[in-house]
């Protein structure tokens, strides 16, 4: 089990994570999501040993990591860009580790490896012919090879294009859980750390602001900037929130963040609204709504109706797609 | 004309101006003095010379060149590149000073630090128990103590650009320190090593002085051979052996560099790393650094005291002499005006070969379309480089008996001796700017391209920036080469203005104490001076990205 | 680009063209001078010299304007480079007149044609140097120096011991270890040893330098290696009191009253070196007129202080200290010029044979 008590660290001074308080238990995935420069990335490389904690302790199973240096922890890391090494084949980037101790049966095993992520038959080609998705499931079966007690994944998505990252975190999801791996991942992306961490933990300027299960923290986030973050469209306060909460069926409450996708034209529905501007994706129709008493809202709607701008519409409300608050939040 | 071949006469069209230069001050000058030695008495006799290669001598000689200087490029890379890790990729107070500094030997005239080294190590000296004076150890002190700087600056420079997190990713998948080094970094180091390591090898295996002043005559190498057949016996024939024998190895290892240079993926991504400030885990480094710093430091050091020694007293009288003709009139000039000289000199010396071995580098990383256009663009690699290894004698007879008539009449022009310098210094300068513009993305020049900017705009925009700092640190190699060359400016006509190391080596020639204290002081003034402009140099702090 | 930034920019092209002219050697030479005047009579000489060649400004300046010509002086190498580079140039010579090849290379040069005759007016005492066998007049010698064995006279008195006297003595047990001398390969001192030996011991030179370095004779380089470093009266206070030098140089280690070293005057060759008209000059009026200068009193005066030889000139008076330390041999030992040129690739085989071993 990974625990980090009161992990601060700075450059030159100036702090890029302040106590840090996380537990990772053994076989699950734990998230960091925080947008750019909070302090994630610094975190991640703190525990693979890459940067001198300022305060604070790194423990593995209750053995505090200081001194140990990165090559014996025993923690694989994943870049954001694979940085698999271009010398290299792919299969001796695969069977990097297992070289370095000596394994038996090499070769087996990075073919396994490879047939994992998919590029079976890849061994011999060299990094700088791999696309960007083949060089990150290069570099996941290179760190996996390593049977790393935790696995260190560095933004491993970002890189690549919005289709393949859906796709590459599914499996990404799929071979982890299916190794047991034990794994911390910093992103950016509420939905890439949904899709496949257990766990997840809000990072904002340097600190964690909430962590827990992935759907407790979906579902109660700690304030508004962290709901925002997490992918809720936008936050209503006081009357505003009590008239979209009465409409869920629920008691009022001092602020509530609704997803995107909680309004939905319904002939039933108990809210009406007016449209502002209505926009087709290939899955429904978006629009923004003007609701009295509300405000400005956002509603999908079936692709088979035809809301009009400026035309009345209908709006059920989705009590599962809100994240209410019973005590007022802190401002934006 | 199919396109490649277009491609490979346009490619050759750049290399032109470059390679009439190094036709007309290279390549006539040694192959006239090469076919002196085949048409000897008139009829062209190339058994005799072929008959030299035979000889017993000829083989130890032979021998003694390869090993010493193999010997003297490893021990300068395995001393150098801990050096370069420390000064490139840490950070403590003074680190600019002292990479400045470390350039200072690579211009020491080797006749001054021949004195120094052997005070040191001599019989009566304080290394002098060690009794290696007059060794093959002394020789390879001597070569590492000047090289060791050309490893530190070529692989430095890369080095710092290197993305540090490959080594991390090895490191987090078990990989030591050492192991990181072993399978990461030096194999992504490997052009710039291997670039460092021939450049040496040629250095090593051209040394002059080293080889007679430390090793007390028991060792010849080919290039001492050389010297002693042309300018004393005049046994041209015999020369001309092993001129061809020395361009024979050169050629040989150049193509052995040339393939060991190629990588798979030369596309490295080159980011400006943050240093790191020195931990516990630099201290093997550290010590090779301190090693390397004790070797160098200790010439320099006996040189520094005795420039302030006078009648036993210490004092600076031996420098405020610099701007006199000398205790006995033994100078031409004063030492300030020949540092004058000298910097003029350097300064168009560093200039050509700048712009000469820009014009090199950029040919030969474009990426080839085609197996033949690859070829030439090794070739064309590898032709510049062949100065270093040719000895100084037989350029310097040969710009005699080759540049006497219109329209190359130009031995007597004061152009020849910073030409001849710039010769010498374009290997360093295209071996430093190669590596770093093959690793330049050529989808960036595309991608300029797209947008409307015309092939020259394209380097400027991408690979200026890139090569800014490298091209820094070659005008200092170029620089220092220019300031230090001895052997082939004492070969030209030098007018009625001497060069520093011309003047130096007049000095240490005649005796009187006080010219043995003033060279010493030149030498310190050489040295000094050098330090300075690499620092001014590495401040200029060029604003990468800013074009 | 605005006008005006391309205005900024042209003055900060010019400024840069500027800068680097100011540093450069390019545009910085007299390049009109030495083009004929409007008569045709060329306007400047040309001495081709080694890189030891040294005359006062003052010097120059006077003979410029004595005749009217610019004296360019080329200096570049030692003797054995100057010589070479004449026979390889020869016929089309890199000047009008050469200073510097010695009797130990003089025959090479004659045999190649380097020199035209010209019998320059001799100063007194001057015949007794010239060239045996040059007959015709082709090379006047200026000055002339005699490489002798020196010894340090303080750390000999130190030891309570003699100093040696003889090249025989220089064998001798007593003396072992304590000689430095340069090789004969890389340094024309060192030849000039050779040379003595071999005139001293005819064809069993070999044998005697087999004893020379049994008795731990020191090989360097050149003589500022074995003089500056090893010699115990040198600039680096080495531990070798017997070096080989100059009958000069004792008049360089004054120390109190007295020279600290002398030099052993049965063990000197005598270089003697001239100067000569080129074949083929362009200005051999002009060549002629130079050597005429070396020989003029002014000119052999100066000779100790700037370049630490005698002149050849009898009447000239010396420096005060030359006068009283610096004692040439009465009787130098002699090879024939013609015999060096025959032999001295063969010699030198032999000696490094013999050294190295």
């Amino acid at each position: 089990m990974l625990s980090l008590r009161d992990v601060s660290v700075s450059y030159d001074g100036v702090p890029a994570v302040v106590d840090v308080d996380l537990e990772l238990p053994d076989g699950e995935v734990l998230a960091v999501l925080g947008p750019s420069g909070c302090g994630k990335s610094t975190l991640l490389r703190a525990v693979a040993g890459l940067e001198p904690l300022t305060s604070g302790s790194v423990s593995w199973d209750g053995a505090d990591l200081r001194g140990v240096p990165t090559h014996r922890r025993g923690f694989a890391l994943l870049f954001q860009d694979g940085q698999l090494f271009g010398h290299l084949t792919v299969a001796r980037n695969v069977g990097y580790a297992l070289r370095l101790r000596r394994a038996p049966n090499v070769r087996e095993r990075v073919a396994e490896l490879l047939e994992l992520v998919g590029l079976a038959g890849y061994g011999d080609r060299l990094p700088a012919t791999l696309s960007g998705g083949e060089r990150q499931r290069v570099a996941l079966a290179r760190a996996l090879a390593a049977e790393p007690r935790l696995l260190l994944l560095d933004e491993p998505l970002s890189a690549l294009d919005a289709g393949l990252r859906e796709r590459l975190a599914a499996d990404l999801r799929t071979i982890l859980r299916g190794a047991g791996t034990t794994a911390l991942m910093v992103t950016h992306d509420h939905e890439e750390a949904f899709t496949v961490a257990d766990r997840l933990a809000v990072m904002r300027a340097g600190g964690v602001v909430q962590d827990g299960p992935i759907a407790e923290v979906w579902r109660e986030p700690v304030d508004p900037e962290t709901a925002l973050f997490l992918g809720y469209a936008r936050v209503f306060r006081d009357d505003a929130a009590a008239a979209i909460l009465a409409a869920a069926g629920r008691p009022p409450a001092p602020a509530v963040a609704v997803r995107r996708s909680a309004l939905t034209v319904d002939a039933h529905g108990q809210l009406t609204g007016v449209v502002l501007s209505s926009r087709a994706t290939p899955e429904q129709i978006r629009l923004v709504v003007d609701v009295p008493g509300v405000g400005e809202a956002d509603a999908v709607a079936p692709l088979d109706s035809h809301p009009a701008v400026g035309q009345p519409a209908r709006l059920a409300v989705d009590s599962g797609r809100l994240a209410v608050w019973v005590t007022a939040p802190a401002p934006l | 004309m199919s396109p490649a071949v277009s491609r490979i006469a346009r490619l050759l069209g750049v290399a032109a101006i470059p390679l009439a230069i190094l036709g007309v001050f290279f390549a006539l000058p040694v192959v006239g003095m090469v076919s002196r030695g085949f048409w000897a008495d008139g009829t062209f006799d190339p058994g005799a010379v072929l008959g030299v290669l035979g000889r017993p001598r000829v083989h130890r000689v032979l021998w003694f060149t390869l090993w010493s200087a193999s010997l003297g490029t490893l021990l300068s890379l395995a001393l150098g590149l801990p050096a370069a890790h420390v000064l490139y990729r840490r950070r403590f107070p003074g680190v600019s000073v002292l990479r400045a500094a470390l350039l200072a030997p690579f211009v020491l005239p080797t006749v001054v630090v021949g004195v120094a080294f052997r005070q040191l190590v001599g019989e009566s000296g304080p290394l002098g128990f060690l009794g290696i004076d007059g060794s093959p150890i002394a020789i390879i002190a001597g070569l590492v103590f000047f090289n060791a700087s050309v490893v530190i600056r070529i692989v430095g420079g890369a080095w710092e650009s290197l993305d540090p997190r490959a080594g991390e990713a090895a490191a987090a998948l078990g990989a030591g320190p050492w192991q990181v080094l072993r399978t990461v970094t030096l194999p992504a180091l490997r052009p710039s090593l291997v670039s460092a390591a021939s450049v040496v090898f040629l250095f090593c295996a051209t040394a002059f002085g080293v080889v007679l002043t430390l090793g007390g005559l028991a060792y010849s190498s080919v290039e001492t051979e050389i010297y002693l057949l042309t300018a004393n016996l005049l046994d041209l024939q015999a020369a001309a052996a092993l001129s061809v024998l020395q361009l024979v190895v050169v050629t040989g290892l150049l193509l052995a560099a040339a393939r060991a240079r190629r990588t798979p993926d030369p596309a490295l991504s080159r980011i400006l790393a943050r240093p790191r400030r020195l931990s516990s885990g630099d201290l093997p480094a550290l010590g090779g650094t301190a090693l390397l710093g004790l070797l160098v430091a200790g010439p320099i050091l006996a040189l520094v005291a005795g420039s302030l020694r006078h009648d036993d007293a210490w004092t600076l009288a031996n420098y405020r002499a610099l701007a006199t003709t000398g205790e006995q009139q033994a100078l031409i000039a004063p030492v300030t005006d020949a540092l004058v000289t000298s910097l003029r000199t350097a300064f168009d010396a560093t200039w050509m070969s700048l712009l000469l071995g820009l014009t090199v580098a950029v040919v030969v990383t474009r990426r080839s379309r085609s197996v033949s256009e690859r070829r030439v663009r090794s070739v064309l690699d590898g032709v510049f480089m062949l100065p270093l290894g040719v000895s100084a004698v037989t350029l310097g007879f040969g710009f005699l008996i080759t540049l006497d008539r219109p329209p190359l009449d130009l031995r007597d022009s004061p152009l020849l001796v910073p030409i001849a310098q710039a010769l010498v210094a374009l290997p360093l300068v295209v071996r430093t700017l190669v590596p770093v513009l093959a690793g330049v993305d050529d989808r960036l020049r595309q991608a300029a391209a797209t947008l409307g900017a015309a092939p020259w705009r394209a380097s400027l925009t991408v690979d200026l920036p890139v090569v800014a700092r490298p091209l820094l640190a070659a005008a200092g190699f170029a620089f220092a080469v220019s300031l230090g060359e001895f052997g082939a400016t004492s070969f030209l006509a030098r007018d009625e203005h001497p060069t520093l190391p011309v003047v130096i080596f007049g000095l240490i020639g005649h005796p009187g104490p006080m010219n043995y204290g003033m060279a010493l002081a030149a030498s310190v003034v050489l040295a000094s001076t050098t330090a300075a402009v690499m620092l001014a140099v590495e401040r200029l702090h060029v604003p990468v990205g800013s074009f | 680009m605005t006008r005006a930034c391309r205005l900024y920019s042209s003055a900060l092209l010019t400024a840069a063209l500027l800068a680097l002219t100011a540093c450069s050697l390019v545009g910085g030479g007299d390049s009109s001078a030495g083009e004929p005047d409007a008569e045709g009579q060329p306007t400047k000489v040309v001495l081709v010299t080694h890189e030891s060649f040294a005359l006062p400004d003052k010097l120059v300046k006077q003979f410029e304007q004595d005749t009217g010509l610019d004296l360019v002086i080329r200096a570049s190498g030692d003797a054995g480079t100057l010589t070479n580079k004449l026979v390889l140039s020869a016929g089309n010579p890199q000047g009008d007149v050469a200073f510097g090849v010695d009797n130990t290379f003089a025959s090479r040069a004659l045999d190649n044609d380097v020199f035209a005759p010209y019998a320059a007016a001799m100063p007194a005492g001057a015949d007794a140097y010239a060239l045996p066998g040059d007959d015709d007049h082709r090379l006047a010698p200026v000055d002339n120096a005699s490489v002798c064995v020196n010894v340090d006279t303080t750390w000999f008195d130190k030891q309570g011991l003699a100093p040696p006297k003889s090249l025989d003595d220089l064998t001798d047990p007593a003396y072992q270890d304590l000689f430095v001398l340069p090789g004969a390969a890389t340094s024309s001192t060192g030849m000039a040893f050779l040379l003595a030996t071999i005139a001293e011991y005819g064809d069993a030179w070999p044998d005697y330098w087999t004893r020379l370095m049994d008795n731990g004779a020191k090989l360097t380089a050149g003589w500022s290696d074995a003089y500056e470093v090893d010699f115990t009266q040198g600039g680096g206070k080495g531990d070798r009191p017997i070096v080989l030098s100059y009958d000069s140089s004792p008049a360089f280690t004054i120390g109190g009253d007295t020279s600290t070293t002398r030099a052993l005057l049965d063990t000197c060759f005598r270089q003697v070196e001239y100067a000569g008209v080129l074949a083929g000059a362009d200005n051999p009026d002009g060549a002629q007129q130079v050597i005429d200068w070396l020989l003029s009193p002014e000119v052999q005066q100066q000779l100790p202080t700037s370049m630490y030889v005698f002149p050849v000139d009898s009447s000239v008076t010396l420096p005060a200290e030359w006068a009283k330390y610096a004692v040439p041999p009465a009787d130098p030992l002699t090879v024939d010029p013609a015999e060096i040129a025959k032999n001295r690739d063969e010699w030198l085989t032999t000696w490094s044979d013999v050294t190295s071993r």
